[in-house]
């Protein structure tokens, strides 16, 4: 399935990280460098997973491209202009539960739409849509504590989506998840890209995951000072089932390529983690 | 434990109490009363005390006077302390200046204020009132400014990434927040606004149920003591299965509210 044809842009890029280097003031006055010298653009409809050992800055790098975090040297540019403040184009879906709990499913999805100025009665009908959309219809009026963490996870992704972002940053969304629960989501989140392309920046540490969801794979090595060491095509062809597209020969050949690059990394980040924690 | 049998057990209670209360105060054991009538009174004595207050009406001003105060206490008070509990939670610094006093303040056993309030405003309702207001005040504040400050960081982003301005965060994100502390604590401050409206009625005043209570107390009324006292005591239990109503129908949303009650 071919993306739509959009209109003609000045720059392919929807996110452009141009040697981007996050640095925080630790309490006792030393610099801690989590990211040194990103280099990364994503272009128009396009889905790029970034994967990467346990603290090597994923996250971080996430919240450059929101415009939650200043990087301390470099560029963010969304779709050419320069990023100041917090990034307007984009949706962001947060790893922990980020639903305000005081409202119920729909009114959690209607906010988006509320805030920019619909009305009332409007951004409820809209909302139910998308709650119809995630497989939520019946469940408008919950609470998200009486809702499982996987509907959950389908509410936020609706409350995201009904704003319609051109880009949607997301910080491994399905993480809490079982493993069963996270394909079905990864399905519904690959249905509701597939309707209307947009840029996905997907942060995850599953490596699997990302080959089966993006169209591109991007490896980071271990923090700090972590850096993108390998950038990969993923070849396999649109639309995808994530259940089956695990069985491809094409899969399992570009598994074991990254694995070989992120296995070193995954050890770095585990011994430091272990080294760490044994000198505190 | 079935709700008949506990129920039972919780009448028999009351039963042996009140009983043992009766026998000790009218029959004499080894030639002597253990209670003395003239400081214990007597269950009889004390329920016809309380029909005699209801039946003739009387009641029912106190009663309305007291309940007026702490009504009024508590709307000024969590008024005062939702609005300084905000302003101090959004202005840091305001609330490091601030902060010894306020704690100075709350340290302050409030019914030393009593007498002052009755001098600067007078015997009537209002004293009670400030004295009520004083006491719940400081529970809302210290629960609103909680409230405020310990918004989760990752629902706060959300609705920054939402596209939310302060004044929306403010509206859809540290209110409720503010508001859910503040409806955890409603028990203890309603329960203080009563404390408040009948302490400040028994140093001084025209009416309400504190008044009663130090009148009867005022002629040696040891009966009238006491039927004030379980008067008192209903209201309060009254005022509480109130609360519990509210706090049931606004804290829907809050899983630990809706699994206790449930």
């Amino acid at each position: 399935m071919q993306a739509a044809p959009a209109a003609p842009l000045a720059t392919p890029w929807a996110v452009e990280l141009d040697d981007a280097t996050v640095a925080f003031r630790l309490a006792d006055a030393r610099v801690y460098t989590a990211v040194e010298r990103a280099r990364l653009s994503v272009a128009h409809g396009e889905f790029v997973a970034i994967v990467g050992p346990t603290g090597c800055g994923k996250s971080t790098l996430l919240n450059v491209a929101a415009g939650l975090l200043k990087p301390a040297a470099g560029t963010v540019r969304i779709f050419n202009e320069p990023l100041t403040g917090l990034n307007r184009q984009a949706g962001y879906l947060f790893q922990a539960d980020a639903l305000f709990p005081w409202k119920t499913a729909v009114d959690n999805v209607a906010i988006g739409l509320e805030i920019s100025g619909a009305s009332r009665a409007e951004a409820h009908a809209a909302a139910q849509k998308w709650l119809t959309l995630v497989g939520l219809g019946a469940f408008a009026g919950r609470y998200p504590h009486m809702l499982s963490g996987g509907q959950r996870k389908r509410v936020a992704l609706a409350q995201v989506l009904i704003r319609n972002p051109k880009i949607l940053l997301m910080d491994e969304p399905f993480g809490p998840l079982d493993a069963q629960t996270r394909q079905i989501m990864g399905n519904l989140l690959l249905d509701l890209w597939t309707a209307d392309r947009k840029a996905v920046l997907f942060v995850t540490h599953d490596l699997e995951e990302a080959i089966a969801l993006a169209d591109r794979v991007v490896i980071m090595s271990a923090g700090p000072q972590s850096r993108i060491i390998g950038d990969w095509r993923v070849p396999l062809p649109r639309p995808r089932d994530i259940f089956e597209i695990r069985l491809e020969k094409e899969f399992h050949t570009l598994h074991r390529e990254i694995w070989s690059v992120l296995k070193d990394e995954v050890l770095k980040g585990y011994a430091q983690s272990t080294g760490e924690t044994s000198a505190v | 434990m079935s709700k008949i049998r506990l129920l039972s057990l919780q009448l028999l209670v009351a039963v042996v109490m009140i009983g043992l209360w009766q026998l000790l105060t009218t029959v004499p054991i080894f030639g002597r009363l253990l209670l003395p009538p003239f400081f214990f009174s007597n269950p009889v004595d004390v329920g016809s005390q309380i029909v005699a207050w209801f039946s003739s009406g009387v009641i029912w001003k106190h009663l309305a006077i007291t309940l007026w105060e702490s009504i009024l206490a508590f709307a000024i008070g969590s008024l005062g302390g939702v609005l300084f509990g905000f302003w101090f939670a959004r202005q840091p610094t305001v609330a490091a200046v601030f902060d010894p006093y306020v704690k100075m303040a709350n340290a302050l056993p409030r019914v030393v204020l009593a007498p002052i309030f009755t001098l600067w405003l007078g015997l009537g309702i209002w004293s009670k009132v400030a004295l009520g207001v004083t006491l719940v005040f400081f529970i809302v504040f210290f629960n609103v400014y909680q409230g405020v400050r310990e918004v989760s960081g990752t629902v706060l982003a959300n609705g920054r990434m939402l596209g939310m301005n302060e004044r929306q965060l403010m509206r859809h994100v540290y209110w409720p927040s503010a508001l859910s502390w503040m409806f955890s604590s409603l028990h203890t401050s309603v329960g203080f606004a009563v404390v408040g409206a009948v302490v400040g009625e028994y140093l001084g005043s025209a009416a309400g149920l504190g008044y009663l209570i130090q009148q009867a107390e005022g002629v040696f009324d040891v009966a009238g003591v006491f039927a004030g006292m379980f008067v008192l005591s209903a209201f309060v239990i009254l005022i509480d299965l109130g609360v519990t109503v509210v706090e049931r129908r606004l804290l829907v949303w809050r899983p630990d509210a809706a699994h206790q009650r449930v």
